[in-house]
């Protein structure tokens, strides 16, 4: 079937199968590679997009229901002019990733959570978090990097 | 894991979900926010010929009191019904379940009309609308009936809803003021529950605790004999047969509707 | 200035952060322009003899390409001592999740459909799926050989051992499987190239001893193969590199002379990565009941898997069994065993945190008995600080280490009389939610049995720096270490610094990163090159400034040699010099040898047990993990934090669970408890730095030390939660299930 949508602001158009996952789609159909796929079972949230503003795990979302609708990934976050997304930089700032395979999702994820929780306390950042995972960081610095994302002051 | 191919079919109205599923019968599947089939499908466990797309139909998205009573669209997103104002006002507890499931992605994504068809015993939902005495309203090519959620879950994933019928609303009574609780039991926070409570007034729902989500008989006879609520959580087992596994063994899970069945009721008084 | 020890965000992340890394699936190279994707036949089973594979069906169905099976192979066996390790199965499968048959096809959705038509008969046998089945041999995997007990090292155990001692105490403690479960599964992609070589993109720890691996399996040269490790999404241990696949991939790419790609699933991933861990140790310990320890012994008893590739881990869980504590005397036996299960190998710690694990639970049970308080019983056994040199009883030989002072800390951090007082108080008080205190000091070998590593820097014409190491970071941030440590040494910027790594072509001759080893052997050799490329620059200056030599200095503040105590006779820049030296290029390529060294610390955890639930909660973790000096304190937190959140992880909820008949129940990351955010504190982390003496930079590894700490520290703490109601010990995870079991059991 043919689909549509409007990723990052640009619509891509592309005949792709009926069973195509979005996950597939982004990184496939319109090249975009930042999205990873960590796990076949909805668990990791490897995959976390924006759909239509609100964090979805795009491996477990048909191309075909995006079909019409609008698509963020890691790559449309940052601003045109390439200025960091306040999450990226704090990720960055305050260290919170080291292999780097699970934060496009988790970027993807903490800048939702702060949309619908602007000033959350670090035990709400995990509450936030708890469809993502990461082996590396211990996640005490992504907590500290959507702290720092949300305004707030960092502790130790 | 990639899902064996299917026929992907949209329907943006009702009528059109009825009419593809009469169309396809038995060799459709609804999908609604895709949370439970969509995983199924990836592990190849189902391997439905057509996918009937009902993530289109806004006019199932929807709160609304009405005669005392909470009418919900079936297609109203997890996400969605805890933050409503008037579910949190008149039907308290499902607000809350509502926001207990899953991740904040599944939220995102899942459909409380989803979650009740696809009657999955271990899920939040089935057991906070069995407890409030909630029903289900169901549209089919003979037109719409209503089910009791009692009669609805017949066993495991088992309902009586036919496969050119899709469920278009969730009625519960207004408990507007009425004490609720839930307690759901997990290893980790995203898990499915090992055990959960859902109590409304003096109704319990148990998730995890048999083949289908139950009520905790015993012990709403007990309360409503007038014994004290740990008397009464004490029988919060009773009839029940949860499943037996190596993390969770039949004799904890009982154990543990007992005393999140106390603590539940604790909440509610 | 110096920017060494102070806090520098990494180099690594704009990528990271921006377009995401270039992990193996996302590779675009041209020479794999029209790859064909590659997908394992797996056996669902854990024990059968195979008694057919038709592949007729699968071969017919669309987009496919090739079916191969062990009968298309042409590959030298490969030995795993003392057993033969087949590339695919061919007439036994031995664990679930051993490739059987390989299908190439042209979409990776065709490749799925294709993959369920491969049709294997299997003949199921009788299996051994624990360390007691596969000890009590009725069930043989390798009849060949004639038990399943493929090693044995050190013993024999003295009898009379404990002959003397006031107090003896004894436990048998599983230390379970997990899975490293790192969240770029396992990916290689290989292709023929123009000039007939064979080029492997591969997920792993160390390219060159992959490509080492990949030719003997291949039985070629190593020259005619590649390997090139692209961002790596985590490893811890897993893809240092024992699999199969790879090897059996590159021989498909020269069979059907198409680029081949091969990404797994999560789930194969479960099963068919190594596992790590699997061990089930008996500690005993003997001494006085003034808390002095005589004598400790420590057997272990291995699970390999199914084919024992890496049984080393058994032999330095022996080595390690000394701790940080002065014993007279340590004797130690180590078996490993062949089970139908997935292979064991290396998972960050890898013998250190079982042999930790065993110790510091075994003490804890030890200080039970004789009614001392933990801390006191570690305080009277400690080596003392004039010791060192310490040569342990079990051969090694510690460099530098103060281990009652890193105990002091985390017990003054955590404030460990208050937190004593509120355990008595909620225990008086009948509290059905109790507290629990546990600790752990820990001593960890680091760069452990290798013979040191590469390191090259260029001065480019343009005055940048290129620095080759033969580490491989994926994800430590290493690199930003590197260039800063090189910053400081040239006096050049960090944007004006790239290091490279993970491709044999770059850095030919190299070790890896595991082991916590990268940073002293790897940064050291960095150093060295440094040195010397310091001292070529310095005769380019001298004849360029027509000055001595050793009147020359380089000042690092401004990047500029000039004479010393005469600046303003000129001064010349990096950029200057190498375009002045032979070829233009300012290079030195060392290779640095390094001694191991020995980190050390001590964790305090802090637990609550809902013992009506068995729901146990970690409150705090106050850690000290003494690496020496720091060279960048945001990494070396981030090394500690990941080891914390693994090593509780371990503790609390993973295990890799099997049924009796070899079936993984926990083969999907739905059901495998992966630790979250949700289930862990925010961390508290105490400094401490005490150098060592056996490399050039003065550090020892970081890597794994809080692992090591962190899971007997939280173990020690579930127990110490529920002893005032019985419970002298139980065994990891410490579930739910597990805890209320226990107490149902002590309350009886």
């Amino acid at each position: 079937m043919k689909i549509s949508i409007e990723i990052n602001g640009s619509m891509v158009t592309e005949e792709a199968e009926d069973r195509t996952l979005l996950v597939h789609f982004l990184r496939e159909n319109a090249g975009l590679t930042g999205t990873n796929v960590g796990c076949d079972t909805t668990s990791c949230g490897a995959c976390t997009v924006l759909l239509d503003g609100e964090s979805v795990k795009s491996c477990t979302v048909l191309a075909a229901q995006a079909d019409g609708h609008a698509v963020t990934t890691i790559e449309g976050l940052s601003g045109e002019d390439g200025d960091l997304h306040p999450m990226q930089r704090a990720f960055r700032e305050q260290h919170g990733l080291q292999c780097g395979f699970c934060t496009p999702g988790m970027i993807m994820a903490s800048v939702s959570l702060l949309a619908h929780n602007p000033k959350p306390t670090r035990d709400e950042v995990r509450q936030g978090l708890e469809g993502n995972l990461c082996r590396c960081t211990g996640y005490h610095n992504i907590v500290s990097a959507v702290i720092d994302a949300s305004g707030q002051e960092v502790g130790q | 894991m990639i899902p064996a191919q299917f026929s992907y079919r949209r329907a943006s109205t009702v009528d059109e979900a009825l009419s593809l599923l009469g169309e396809y019968g038995e060799d459709a599947k609804v999908l609604a926010g895709g949370h439970s089939l969509l995983p199924l499908m990836k592990l190849r466990f189902a391997a439905p010929e057509v996918v009937v797309d009902v993530g289109p139909i806004d006019e199932l998205r929807y709160v609304r009191v009405e005669d005392g009573t909470v009418a919900i669209g079936a297609l109203s997103r997890y996400h969605d019904l805890h933050q409503d104002a008037v579910l949190r006002e008149h039907a308290p507890l499902v607000a809350h379940v509502a926001g207990e499931i899953g991740d904040p992605q599944v939220r995102h994504r899942g459909t409380i009309g989803g979650s009740l068809a696809h009657a999955d015993a271990a899920a939040d939902l089935p057991a906070a609308i069995l407890a409030s005495d909630g029903e289900l309203v169901v549209r089919g090519p003979r037109g719409e009936r209503r089910i009791d959620a009692k009669d609805f879950f017949l066993g495991p994933f088992t309902t009586p809803l036919g496969p050119d019928e899709l469920v278009t609303e969730i009625r519960v009574p207004v408990r507007t003021g009425a004490g609720w609780g839930f307690e759901k039991f997990t290893r980790r926070a995203i898990d499915w529950a090992i055990v959960g409570v859902a109590v409304v007034g003096k109704s319990v729902g148990l998730i995890n605790m048999g083949g289908t989500p139950l009520r905790a008989t015993a012990t709403e006879e007990a309360l409503a004999s007038g014994a004290s609520l740990a008397d009464a959580a004490a029988l919060a087992a009773e009839g029940a047969s949860p499943v037996d596994e190596p993390h969770a063994t039949a004799e904890y899970r009982s154990h543990l509707a007992r005393v999140l069945t106390a603590r539940a009721l604790h909440q509610a008084a | 200035m110096s920017i060494v020890g102070t806090r520098v965000v990494r180099i690594e992340d704009q990528k990271l952060i921006t377009t995401g890394g270039t992990y193996l699936d996302d590779l675009r190279e041209d020479a794999l322009t029209g790859a064909v994707h590659a997908v394992f036949v797996r056996s669902p089973i854990a024990h059968a003899k195979i008694a057919s594979i038709d592949t007729a069906q699968a071969r017919d169905a669309p987009g496919v390409i090739a079916v191969y099976t062990a009968a298309d192979l042409d590959l030298a066996p490969r030995k795993v001592k003392p057993v033969v390790e087949p590339w695919l199965a061919s007439d036994v499968v031995r664990y679930v999740g051993e490739p059987v048959a390989l299908v190439l096809a042209e979409h990776p959705y065709q490749l799925a459909d294709a993959a369920e038509l491969v049709d294997v008969d299997y003949d199921p046998l009788d299996t051994a799926a624990s360390i007691d089945a596969a000890l009590a041999d009725d069930t043989v995997l390798f009849p060949e050989h004639g038990t399943n007990v493929v090693m044995e090292h050190g013993g024999p155990l003295d009898e009379h051992a404990f002959d003397g001692c006031e107090v003896v105490v004894s436990q048998t403690i599983v230390n379970q499987r997990v899975a490293p479960a790192p969240l770029e599964v396992r990916g290689a992609a290989c292709a023929v190239g123009e000039d007939g070589r064979l080029v492997v993109w591969l997920s792993t720890q160390n390219a060159q001893q992959a490509r080492g691996f990949i030719a003997k399996g291949l039985g070629v040269g190593e020259e005619q193969v590649r390997v090139i490790a692209p961002d790596v999404g985590g490893g811890f241990g897993a893809k240092i590199g024992s699999d199969p696949e790879p090897v059996v991939l590159g021989w498909a790419a020269k069979r059907s002379g198409r680029p081949v790609r091969w990404s797994e699933t999560r789930s194969e991933n479960l099963t068919s990565m190594t596992h790590g861990r699997g061990q089930q140790n008996t500690i005993t310990i003997g001494g006085r009941r003034d808390g002095t320890i005589e004598v400790v012994r420590l057997d272990v008893i291995q699970d390999a898997g199914a084919y024992p590739r890496t049984v080393f881990l058994a032999t330095l869980t022996e080595l390690m069994a000394s701790g940080v504590y002065h014993f007279p005397k340590v004797e130690t036996r180590s078996r490993a065993v062949v089970s139908n299960t997935t292979p064991i190998a290396a998972y960050r710690g890898a013998g250190r945190p079982e042999a930790t694990a065993a110790l510091e639970r075994g003490l804890d049970i030890f200080a039970a008995e004789i009614g001392m308080d933990p801390a006191e019983v570690r305080r009277a056994n400690f080596i003392r600080p004039g010791e060192f040199p310490y040569q342990t009883p079990t051969g090694a030989s510690y460099d530098t280490g103060e281990h009652e002072k890193a105990l002091d800390k985390v017990l003054e951090a955590g404030g460990y009389a208050e937190l004593r007082a509120e355990q008595r108080r909620r225990r008086e008080a009948g509290d059905p939610v109790v507290l629990g205190l546990g600790i752990a000091s820990y001593v960890e070998i680091t760069g452990a049995g290798t013979s040191g590593e590469s390191g090259r820097v260029d001065i480019n014409p343009d005055g940048t720096v290129t620095a080759y190491t033969g580490a491989s970071p994926h994800g430590q941030g290493l690199a930003s270490s590197l260039a800063m440590l090189l910053s400081d040494q040239l006096g050049v910027p960090l944007d004006k610094i790239t290091v490279k790594h993970g491709d044999t072509d770059d850095v030919p001759k190299a070790v890896g990163t595991f082991g916590s080893r990268s940073l002293q052997m790897g940064g050291s050799a960095i150093r060295q090159a440094g040195e010397e490329v310091i001292a070529k620059a310095r005769e380019v200056a001298a004849d360029l400034l027509e000055a001595a030599p050793e009147d020359l200095e380089l000042d690092v503040d401004a990047g500029v040699w000039q004479v010393r105590g005469a600046p303003a006779s000129g001064s010349i820049g990096w950029a200057q010099l190498a375009g002045h030296a032979e070829e233009g290029l300012l290079t030195a390529d060392v290779w640095s040898k390094g001694d191991p060294t020995f980190p050390f610390g001590a964790h305090l955890a802090v637990v609550e047990v809902d013992t009506l639930t068995g729901k146990v909660e970690v409150k705090r973790i106050i850690a000290v993990d003494d690496a020496g000096p720091i060279i960048n304190p945001l990494t070396f937190r981030g090394q500690r934090h990941g080891g914390l959140g693994q090593g509780i992880g371990q503790a609390l909820l993973e295990v890799m669970s099997y049924d009796p008949d070899g079936n993984p129940t926990t083969a999907t990351l739905a059901d495998y408890s992966f630790i979250t955010a949700t289930e862990l504190p925010d961390f508290e982390l105490v400094d401490m730095a005490t150098p060592t003496d056996r490399n050039l930079l003065g550090v020892k590894g970081i890597g794994e030390a809080a692992t090591i700490g962190s899971t007997p520290a939280v173990h020690n703490a579930v127990v110490d939660a529920l002893a005032h109601l019985g419970v002298r010990h139980l065994d990891m995870p410490t579930t739910p299930l597990r805890v209320w079991e226990v107490l149902q059991e002590a309350g009886k």
